[in-house]
């Protein structure tokens, strides 16, 4: 093992293979920006912006920060509890739109008398 | 007895080692994984922010998204240089190694540049971390004045980590020579979450907020 690494590190992946995800990445940004720009109702929006954010996320982290040519015990042990604690701090958000409803929306509005 | 060992290394692959890794890389993994819930609780605040206020959406195509546009492109890029870093460094090529590391944190602080400019515009219209500029207040009326906290909160916490970022690259830079080949990947994974961390900030806090009609 010792022998072996003082000559060339194992390295996988070609800078082609990097040049393209690269390329994939703009074209993804670019697509994210020009959807800012087409009126789209926000859930649509947001949808379609975080879906595009996670597949660059995924991008990023198997090629270039080499997770995909990781073991698959590094893989298990990061991936899937990274997922579930961030999904967890969705549990807010029902509150987040009740709170919003509580707000002081000023007098009601005058209710005519015969 | 022996094949029995030989099962259970067969199955855990590693025997003492089970993730391949040095306890460096497994280290800046760990820090990455607890550095990512940090931005994802930062974001999460300011999606319940954003969610239960009337939010204002003020960023024009200029100057704003032309910067942000151009800070992502920036950083992508940085991000490329750095796997080449990567790469040159895993075939021995250790100047060479060292050029693209450079060419990174200087990539790096191009971005840095950028958003301070881009800063400047929204503090020279009047946005501070409690208060909106008067003109939004009354183009938004009744806007959550936590708009300026959440922004300044979020992309200040990503500049300090760009700017570490920097900072950790030069030190590596200097120290080429001496790291080992790991050494470098462990501060291309660094890197690379910054980059990360930025492909959820901008859509986030400048594409969903774009200034329209």
């Amino acid at each position: 093992m010792s022998a072996h690494s003082e000559a060339e590190e194992h390295f996988a992946g070609s800078n082609r293979l990097f040049m393209s995800v690269w390329f994939w990445l703009l074209l993804l940004t670019g697509l994210e920006v020009f959807l800012g720009y087409i009126q789209l109702p926000v859930v649509y929006m947001l949808v379609i912006l975080m879906g595009a954010s996670i597949i660059k996320a995924a991008l990023i982290v198997a090629y270039f920060m080499h997770l995909r040519f990781e073991r698959l015990n590094l893989i298990l042990t990061i991936v899937p509890a990274l997922v579930i604690c961030i999904c967890l701090l969705l549990v807010f958000f029902p509150d987040s739109f009740r709170s919003k409803h509580l707000r002081y929306q000023g007098p009601p509005p005058a209710v005519e008398k015969d | 007895m022996a094949t029995e060992a030989q099962a259970l290394t067969g199955d855990w692959g590693g025997g003492v080692h089970p993730y391949r890794v040095g306890h460096r890389k497994l280290g800046m993994w760990l820090f990455i994984m607890s550095d990512s819930l940090t931005f994802s609780a930062l974001l999460m605040g300011y999606a319940y922010l954003r969610a239960s206020n009337i939010w204002p959406t003020p960023f024009k195509f200029y100057p704003s998204i032309v910067f942000s546009s151009m800070m992502t492109l920036v950083l992508l890029s940085s991000s490329l240089t750095m796997v080449m870093a990567v790469s040159a460094s895993a075939h021995r090529k250790r100047s060479k190694a060292r050029m693209w590391i450079i060419a990174t944190a200087v990539l790096g602080a191009t971005f840095i540049v950028l958003h301070a400019i881009e800063w400047k515009h929204l503090i020279d219209e009047g946005l501070t971390p409690f208060k909106l500029p008067a003109e939004w207040a009354e183009h938004w009326p009744g806007a959550s004045p936590l708009f300026g906290a959440t922004f300044f909160g979020i992309t200040g916490m990503h500049m300090f980590h760009v700017f570490t970022g920097c900072i950790y690259l030069l030190i590596v830079a200097a120290r080429v020579n001496k790291l080992k080949h790991e050494d470098v990947e462990i501060s291309g994974l660094y890197w690379h979450f910054v980059d990360l961390v930025w492909m959820f900030v901008f859509p986030m806090i400048y594409l969903l907020s774009v200034y329209s009609k």
